[in-house]
């Protein structure tokens, strides 16, 4: 038998799933998918495209996922519309992955926790931020809206394969540095197309002591580096986050160790502080010690890239006793109902009332300027989002920086953006 | 296919939320989401481009999030082709499968001015920049790439291959 040449896990994922035994980077293939997801934003022009198929069924009722996040609950008359045409949609195909508020979630921290997603899977979404399932060893990329519109139809999608770039993390992470300061740090180094049409494949050292939490921020935002995908081989950790959830079969690759890479970059983490990202690109990346004195308006905890109970854990050992600078608001949005649940059961809710912030049902709401939380002329925030584009929160004269979790509590208590130890050192 | 029309120049790494901010899109008819196309970004655009005019950028455009609105809105603002130094990957091919054709050359990118005339010719990937009479060419557009645009994007391209690909409910879980 001849022997195949050696292979990444997102080429081996996709070879696969292409039906082949090998695939290269550049090629063009249609790939079948495990999963297509939509939300109220992309899903109507989807269904839409859908229907001008001509097609009377979804490929497969249990593999369309649509989940309303982004404006709801709905903000006003259109997106009410939106979300209406996404119920409808559901009801007509019986599909069975259609998440109401109030049992829904942000889509990206949604799917793994209800077990939609699994290591070795195709994903598409349309949405960007669907390459975060490489979090557990899933290729998973974002596409637009025709795309999932034909995916809904066929099962299939066209894909190139890309190629892989691998990022090596040695060391061990300081006190308060996370999965988001890593990516961060990243996407400094590389810029906002560093990985344009690449895989970025996540490992080293750092990356093995990750929570789930952690792995699924660094893979959400691949995008933001222009990546196609980001990707962690599954581990123990991911096994144990996977196998109470899963209820299909599901299959772990790993890359050969000989397998071709387009890049390597290898960091090392043990000196690294909390990052924070300047207006107006991801990339325009900071050690939290040097940006200065910044003083915020609003600070939001929350979205698909940091609105895991890890980071909701995170804010609330900041914020325990403490209040925030009264010249400032707080917005904490859990990103799922789940999470909602869990932090009210360990008393994350007290801690975060009793410290003046204001708690939303989980929504994508600021993070895209949509709802409960907009910003106006002039104003700064700190979000943990992941997306600091000019007007992105609201006003065009509006500026958005990023941190993880840690720097955003802290920094909503003393009303500028500093390093958490500034407000845990002194202790209170 | 011979396009040509006014060039309407924007710099790098020109996001989604520059294109059509999130603000509209509680909505997706395309004629109000051409109203709001490049807002922030030039104020005005919308009123003044004209049918079949060329949108010119630097790197890395279209990034940030998936909004198919984003091509949409600039599509029916009149824009019939955006030639560009590279193009961020969701927008690449959220274009051709609407059947928006995008051009990379970073040469033109660099020497082709707001508001020059030119003439595109998508089968050669020539771009002839008709007010300095420069010549350019693009990377050549991939043939599947080409058969999408041919059809007019991808869901004509699937109407054409009728519903042979619909797979029905094969997969039980
Ligand atoms: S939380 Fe923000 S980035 Fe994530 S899906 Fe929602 S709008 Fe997009």
């Amino acid at each position: 038998m001849k022997k195949n040449a050696p292979m990444t896990i997102t080429e081996k994922i996709l070879a696969v799933h292409a039906g082949k035994k090998q695939v290269m980077p550049g090629e063009l293939i249609d790939v079948r998918i495990d999963l297509a997801l939509g939300n109220d934003i992309t899903a109507p022009l989807a269904i839409q495209a859908f229907q001008e198929i001509g097609v009377r069924r979804v490929f497969n009722r249990n593999r369309v996922v649509l989940v309303p996040d982004h404006f709801t609950p709905a903000k006003d008359i259109p997106s009410a519309e939106q979300c209406k045409i996404l119920r409808e949609f559901a009801k007509a195909q019986r599909l069975t992955h259609y998440f109401e508020i109030g049992q829904s979630g942000i889509e990206h921290v949604l799917l793994p926790e209800k077990g939609l997603v699994l290591p070795g899977e195709v994903v598409i979404g349309a949405d960007s931020h669907t390459c975060t399932y490489g979090g557990l060893g899933a290729f998973s990329t974002g596409a637009g809206s025709t795309d999932l519109g034909a995916a809904m139809a066929t099962g299939r999608l066209w894909l190139k394969v890309p190629e892989s770039i691998k990022f090596i993390y040695h060391g061990k992470l300081n006190p308060w540095v996370s999965g988001k300061d890593l990516i961060l740090a990243t996407i400094g180094d590389i810029g906002v197309d560093g990985a344009l049409y690449q895989a970025m494949e996540f490992c080293g050292e750092a990356i093995r002591k990750l929570p789930m939490s952690g792995r699924f921020t660094m893979a959400n935002m691949a995008i933001e580096a222009g990546g196609k995908n980001g990707i962690i081989e599954p581990d123990e950790i991911t096994l144990k986050f996977i196998k109470p959830r899963a209820k299909r079969p599901y299959k772990i690759y790993r890359s050969d160790q000989d397998a071709h890479y387009a890049n390597v970059r290898e960091y090392d983490v043990s000196k690294l502080h909390p990052q924070v990202a300047l207006p107006h690109l991801p990339s325009n990346v900071k050690d939290v010690r040097d940006v200065g004195k910044i003083e915020i308006d609003q600070v939001v905890i929350g979205s698909c890239t940091n609105g895991h109970l890890d980071d909701l854990r995170v804010a609330g050992m900041i914020l325990k006793g403490r209040k925030i600078a009264p010249s400032l608001r707080l917005i904490i949005i859990p990103a799922t109902q789940e999470i909602y649940r869990q932090a009210l059961e360990e008393g994350l809710f007290e801690i975060f009332l009793s410290a003046g912030a204001a708690i939303s049902t989980p929504t994508c709401g600021p993070c895209l300027g949509g709802h409960t939380g907009v910003l106006a002329a002039g104003e700064k925030a700190l979000a943990t989002t992941n997306r600091n584009f000019r007007g992105r929160m609201g006003h065009a004269e509006s500026e958005v920086y990023l941190s993880g979790p840690a720097v955003a509590a802290a920094s909503a208590i003393k009303g500028r953006i500093c390093h958490p130890e500034e407000v845990t050192k002194k202790g209170a | 296919m011979i396009l040509e029309g006014r060039i309407w120049k924007f710099g790098s790494d020109v996001d989604t939320d520059a294109i059509i901010p999130a603000r509209y899109l509680n909505q997706s008819d395309p004629k109000e989401l051409a109203k709001h196309a490049m807002e922030d970004e030039r104020p005005g655009f919308s009123t003044a481009v004209k049918e079949g005019d060329i949108l010119l950028a630097e790197k890395n455009f279209g990034c940030g999030s998936s909004r198919e609105h984003a091509p949409i809105a600039l599509k029916e603002s009149g824009i019939s082709c955006i030639i560009a130094r590279s193009f961020a990957r969701i927008f690449f091919r959220n274009s051709f499968n609407l059947g928006l054709p995008l051009l990379e050359s970073p040469e033109a990118s660099e020497a082709i001015k707001d508001g020059d005339r030119v003439r595109v010719d998508l089968s050669t990937g020539e771009i002839f920049d008709l007010t300095q009479n420069r010549k350019f060419f693009a990377k050549p557009i991939p043939p599947f790439m080409q058969e999408l645009l041919r059809d007019g994007g991808l869901i004509p391209h699937l109407q054409k291959k009728g519903g042979k690909r619909n797979h029905r409910v094969t997969q039980k879980s």
